[in-house]
């Protein structure tokens, strides 16, 4: 066992857990701070890839913007103080038998499939990389998705205005 | 990685994409729900950053990856408001209480 | 006729029927008002002096003809095309020939006359202008008929008499019998009238088929050979169209067996009597087969036909007259028989005596009418006969116009009866159509004639008065408005008859027949009564034998009539008994014809509508109404395939459609999990069937 093992599967472990508390937990703000912590680990497994710029990404979008857009609208949505139970969850063994055998049918895709490895490449910054194929092959994608952006950022305005009520 | 085989990485997806998927499936509150979306989708971008690492098209994976982190943004962003305006209409957020459309 | 005939055009002429169209026009629209306000002399002078402008032109139109060459004697007005239909042109075409002048002569004359009387008449009558306006209307009509220059305009005329006579039948309506009587009329003629109209039919589509296509007289009549072997159903045309066109002559002309309506017309005022079912409307008939003298000459079978009935009218009427109590209904009757003899005249060919007889008669028989009328005045309006007596001396002049008519009529040698009626008589003998039976017959009628004309006369104003005293109280002689009239119509009665003495008399004094040289243009080349034109030798000694027969036994009558009832010598009453009353009581009950007729005819129509009524309601309108049941029963049959087939078909479809909604609907379940898990499974189960489908290649 190499270093690299143990440090995935410590991550591996952690990640898991995060979103095992998500899974399970029944307070919204548990949930949440659960979720941080998945989202957390995620991107210590991008670094872990060598994927240091979406790394930087996921937490500076992911854990930055929408877990803290998450929270507020918890906290906007909720009588804090009087719920005790704010996340309950109904239906969990047939949900958790679906869970299963999407599950099985997964790992024994992972297990059979003949993967091809091909041969790593030294761990480089991807910054670089990624910024130019994001203005060179890949830049109609990028406006279109910046196009996106915009749209659900107006929608998201238009949607939570307050009703004026005559 | 030594000893971390690409399979691995696909169990460890696999893993959270069904945590994800369990809660999107039981949950009863609507920012639960939102919660499981955003672990399917980390998931499946770990998968594909991951797989794309043992194929030696790193950028590509990241690329993807990037993608669908904005894309998670913007349904985030829509998901939230809409939450919000179920509990301006419906002074809760519980699924089970928004079933005005029930045939 | 003359073929190369020149007419004249003379468009004046015209003015004689249209005076009096005019004047009943203005009193038939503003007659009340004028009457009302301006006075009855008003309405009499229009009527009157239309009439009387009528007749002045008339005398010029005569005057006219005179002037003109004998073979071109035609004055002719076209005032317009009336039809063209078909193959036929019609046109409004009045002329004036030698035949038509003498009736036209002979309307406005006598017409004339008797508008004048009836100034007097109908003194006091409210509704005077409606008379004069009916009148005027009726001299209007009865010339256009005798002007008339084609059969169809003739027809019109003919129609529009039998429409004035009904309406002056019945003019005092208010009495419902006049209406009847009125009716009677018009309705009886009517027979004669389809008659009238097949035989015109009949006779235009044969000149048509021939090339002819024409009802105008100066066109039809060189063209007679067209009729020649002409044939309908095995029978000769022309006989067929003369039966028919004497079927509306015995209607108009009252003869057997459409006789029945003319006593019963004696309701309207007796003026109207005398112009119309006297003088004028009658002899319709009678000229009508005078006009149509060339065509009746081809159909010797009608000609024995006319002469039969004519004489079997003239007797029949007579006889009937022998036994009348009414003084009208007398005169009546022996206008019947007076006809009779005129029709006989025309069936043995002497057109030229029956026109010659049609215009005495005029005179003498309008002057007896109106001389009733002046009785009738003078007693109150006493028509029965038993109730009169000894009036010589309170009227002498409706007496000695009377008695001169009388005479007339009876054919006393010197008055105009005489002549007329020997002309008749000698062509029944002599002319080739004829027969000394017809002779003989017409010889016992003059009997009959002369009888009850004497009896009529004593009766009325011989002996002594049989009128309550209140009537006998307030005689009184017509007004001269009356009696000048009579005067002219008795001086007629006499002078008339000169214009046609018989050469057998005429010869040695040098007088001519005046109305054979008249109508010779027109009836010379027919048939002319063989022998009538001779003087001397055997058939001259003949004619003198049987005038002298027929005179005879024409003052027979009249000497048993004035045995009977003037000198008393025989009682009447002995006579009626003779044969256990039995002949008397057929006489008195006119032989039952009109009982006959009610019983055969109108009970048989009315029967036949019972009948007829009975297959419309029971079996046409059963039929329809099962027609009616029949869609009925389809419409109930459509409406329950609609109720049972289609209906619950259209349910059906709608009520699977809401099955299928009510059930399907439950996938809405509002819940948003729900619809996750739906994704989900629905995602995987295309995931599977993927990867089946990929490990199948």
């Amino acid at each position: 066992m190499s270093p690299t093992t143990v440090v995935f599967y410590l991550l591996a472990a952690f990640t898991v857990a995060s979103a095992f508390g998500v899974a399970v937990s029944t307070h919204i703000v548990y949930s949440a701070f659960a979720l941080m912590g998945t989202l957390l680990g995620v991107a210590a497994l991008y670094v872990f890839l060598g994927a240091d710029f979406l790394g930087a990404i996921q937490l500076l979008v992911y854990v930055g913007g929408i877990l803290v857009l998450s929270l507020f609208a918890i906290m906007l949505t909720h009588r804090i103080a009087d719920v005790h139970v704010s996340n309950r969850a109904v239906g969990r063994v047939p949900a958790a038998v679906v869970a299963l055998l999407v599950f099985v049918g997964l790992v024994r895709v992972a297990s059979r499939a003949a993967w091809v490895v091909w041969d790593r490449q030294a761990l480089v910054p991807t910054t670089a990389a990624i910024g130019h194929a994001f203005l060179g092959r890949w830049l109609l994608p990028f406006e279109v998705a910046s196009l996106v952006l915009l749209v659900a950022l107006i929608g998201a305005v238009v949607l939570s205005r307050k009703e004026v009520r005559p | 990685m030594d000893g971390v085989g690409v399979q691995s990485w696909v169990i460890l997806s696999a893993i959270l994409f069904v945590l994800g998927l369990f809660c999107v499936l039981t949950r009863r509150n609507a920012l639960g729900i939102l919660m499981g979306i955003e672990l399917v989708l980390n998931a499946a971008s770990l998968n594909v950053v991951a797989l794309a690492h043992y194929a030696s098209l790193g950028r590509d994976g990241q690329l993807f990856a990037i993608f669908v982190i904005m894309l998670a943004a913007a349904e985030a962003a829509i998901g939230l408001a809409i939450v919000l305006g179920i509990y301006q209409s419906f002074e809760t957020i519980d699924v089970d209480a928004t079933d005005r459309l029930r045939g | 006729m003359n073929p190369h005939l020149v007419a004249t055009p003379a468009a004046w002429v015209a003015l004689v029927p249209l005076l009096p169209l005019s004047g009943a026009i203005v009193l038939g629209l503003g007659g009340a008002w004028l009457q009302h306000r301006v006075g009855p002399r008003a309405v009499s002078a229009i009527a009157c002096g239309t009439v009387a402008a009528a007749f002045l032109l008339a005398l010029r139109a005569l005057a006219t003809l005179i002037g003109l060459p004998p073979d071109d004697r035609l004055l002719v007005a076209t005032l317009w095309p009336w039809l063209e239909v078909g193959g036929l042109a019609v046109d409004v075409a009045l002329g004036v020939d030698p035949l038509s002048a003498v009736m036209i002569l002979v309307v406005t004359g006598v017409g004339g006359l008797i508008h004048g009387y009836a100034i007097g008449y109908m003194h006091g009558e409210r509704g005077l202008w409606r008379f004069f306006a009916f009148l005027n209307l009726f001299t209007f009509a009865m010339l256009i008929l005798v002007m008339a220059e084609n059969l169809l305009l003739l027809f019109l005329g003919w129609e529009g008499v039998g429409f004035c006579s009904w309406a002056l039948i019945g003019f005092w309506y208010r009495e419902p019998a006049n209406a009847v009587a009125g009716n009677k009329a018009f309705i009886v003629n009517r027979i004669g009238d389809l008659g009238f109209v097949l035989g015109l039919v009949l006779l235009f589509w044969t000149f048509a088929d021939a090339g002819v296509p024409t009802l105008a007289f100066r066109l039809m009549e060189p063209r007679a050979d067209v009729l020649q072997g002409a044939q309908l159903w095995g029978m000769p045309v022309a006989t067929l169209a003369t039966v028919l066109l004497f079927l509306g002559a015995t209607g108009k002309s009252a003869q057997i067996p459409l006789y029945v309506w003319l006593p019963d017309a004696m309701a309207g005022p007796t003026p109207v009597s005398a112009l119309i079912h006297a003088a004028t409307m009658v002899t319709a008939g009678v000229y009508m087969i005078a006009r149509l003298h060339w065509l009746f000459a081809l159909a010797p079978f009608t000609l024995h036909l006319i002469a039969a009935v004519g004489l079997a009218t003239a007797f029949l009427a007579a006889t009937l007259a022998l036994v009348e109590t009414d003084i009208k209904k007398v005169l009546a009757y022996s206008t019947v028989s007076q006809l009779g003899y005129m029709m006989l005249a025309m069936g043995v060919g002497a057109w030229g005596a029956g026109i010659f007889h049609l215009v005495t008669h005029a005179f003498f028989k309008a002057g007896l009418f109106l001389a009733a009328g002046s009785v009738m005045h003078a007693l109150g309006g006493e028509q029965d006969m038993r109730r009169m007596g000894g009036l010589w001396a309170a009227l002498p002049h409706t007496a000695v116009t009377c008695l001169v008519a009388t005479l007339a009529i009876v054919g006393t040698p010197c008055f105009a009866g005489f002549f007329s009626k020997d002309a008749i008589l000698w062509a029944a003998f002599s002319s080739r159509y004829g027969h000394p039976l017809l002779w003989a017959g017409g010889t016992v009628v003059a009997g009959l004639t002369a009888f009850y004309m004497v009896r009529q006369f004593v009766l009325v104003f011989l002996g002594t008065s049989r009128s309550d005293a209140d009537a006998r109280q307030h005689l009184h002689e017509s007004p001269a408005v009356m009696t000048v009239p009579l005067w002219i119509l008795a001086v007629g009665a006499v002078v008339a008859g000169y214009l046609g003495v018989p050469p057998v008399l005429g010869e040695s004094l040098g007088v001519p027949h005046v109305l054979e040289g008249w109508f010779a243009p027109l009836f010379g080349g027919h048939a002319a009564p063989a022998g009538a034109g001779e003087s001397h030798g055997a058939h001259a000694e003949l004619e003198l034998g049987l005038m002298i027969a027929s005179v005879t036994v024409a003052a027979g009558g009249a000497l048993l009539a004035w045995l009977m009832y003037g000198a008393r010598r025989i009682a009447p009453e002995r006579v009626s008994d003779a044969l256990a009353g039995l002949p008397y009581r057929v006489l008195r009950h006119r032989y039952w014809v009109d009982e006959v007729y009610a019983a055969v005819f109108v009970r048989g129509t009315v029967s036949l509508a019972r009948v007829l009524t009975w297959v419309d309601t029971q079996v046409i309108d059963r039929l329809v109404d099962g027609a009616a049941t029949v869609v009925r029963g389809a419409a109930v049959l459509g409406r329950s395939i609609d109720d049972w087939l289609v209906d619950p078909a259209v349910n059906a479809v709608a009520d699977a459609t809401w099955a299928v909604g009510r059930a399907a609907r439950h996938v809405q379940t509002g819940a948003v999990t729900s619809y996750l898990y739906g994704v989900l499974l629905g995602m995987l189960g295309g995931v599977l069937l993927w990867w089946s489908w990929a490990a199948a290649r």
